[in-house]
């Protein structure tokens, strides 16, 4: 039997790791990554929160929070890609200030 | 079957949780990358063994396809020297592992604290399994009762969108524009190409 809290609790895991991975990396890339990775974390946890009380509507919210997950990795990439190409570095610290 | 089911449950998260930590130690992006379809393949999983059939299937197109191919063009699209990173400070890994405890001992302790699982829900669970979350279930609400959300989503796409053509476009068309490249075409062409040509007409 799948308890609520096993769920939560692999959640808070995820989160935390996406969290750390955020902290650990200075490239852009595995950065974002981290962040889906958390983005995905919140998602197990409102899924199983939805599923033990029997109710949809969390899983609708999951599907808006996809959406916009694949809106931002799109916005964030072309961002990299920008910088890629100005300064030929994907390290968070080559940007220090916005003006090129 | 409730049994084969918790095991399943703790596959997939021990899979997953080991991925995301390997993940976000890889060297190589390419790694990085893999290690992730691994994540979001096993979080579809568990989306399966909570009954959301139709996220599952969103998990798997949308993140396990779209979204990692996307990250490997970006990663296509480096030189390989700068695909792989430096090696990580002291710093960051002492703050990397700060946070990760932190996290984890406030879920735990979180988790730990609360009563195993309300009553009323699993009450409700053991004679009304079937949660029934397949396609029908989650897109009728999707478009009645959230179809504003749902146009203010597709808003969010297409403003994403045109960005990005934006944010991309740019570039290029400062490069075109270069009079160097005019310049260029006049010097070494005897026979007038039709843009050297409109040139010297002018």
């Amino acid at each position: 039997m799948i308890t609520l809290n096993d769920c939560l609790l692999v959640s808070g895991m995820l989160f935390a790791l996406g969290v750390a991975g955020v902290v650990l990396r200075k490239n852009m890339l595995v950065l974002l990554m981290s962040l889906e990775m958390t983005l995905n974390a919140a998602n197990l946890a409102v899924v199983a929160f939805s599923h033990f009380n029997q109710k949809v509507s969390g899983q609708v919210f999951t599907f808006f929070v996809i959406a916009i997950a694949a809106a931002e990795v799109a916005v964030g990439l072309a961002i990299v890609v920008g910088l890629y190409r100005t300064r030929q570095k994907i390290d968070v610290d080559s940007v220090m200030e916005l003006k090129s | 079957m409730a049994e084969f089911q918790q095991i399943l449950f703790w596959v997939f998260s021990i899979a997953m949780l080991t991925a995301g930590a390997l993940m976000i130690t890889r060297d190589n992006l390419v790694n990085s990358a893999m290690l992730l379809i691994q994540v979001f393949l096993c979080m579809a999983g568990i989306f399966l063994l909570l009954h959301a059939f139709f996220l599952a299937i969103i998990q798997v197109l949308v993140y396990a396809g779209a979204v990692v191919v996307l990250f490997l063009f970006v990663i296509m699209l480096l030189r390989p020297e700068d695909a792989k990173t430096s090696a990580f400070s002291p710093l960051a890994n002492a703050g990397a592992i700060g946070t990760f405890a932190a996290l984890c001992g406030v879920a735990m302790y979180t988790v730990s604290g609360t009563p195993a699982a309300p009553s009323v829900a699993s009450g409700a669970l053991a004679q009304a399994e079937p949660a029934a979350a397949g396609l029908r279930e989650v897109v009728q609400p999707v478009f009645g009762q959230y179809v504003l959300a749902f146009e203010l989503t597709a808003l969010i796409l297409l403003a994403a969108m045109v960005g990005v053509v934006v944010m991309s476009k740019r570039d290029a068309a400062n490069s075109l524009d270069t009079p160097n490249r005019l310049d260029a075409i006049d010097a070494n062409n005897d026979v007038t190409t039709p843009l050297a040509q409109e040139r010297t007409e002018s």
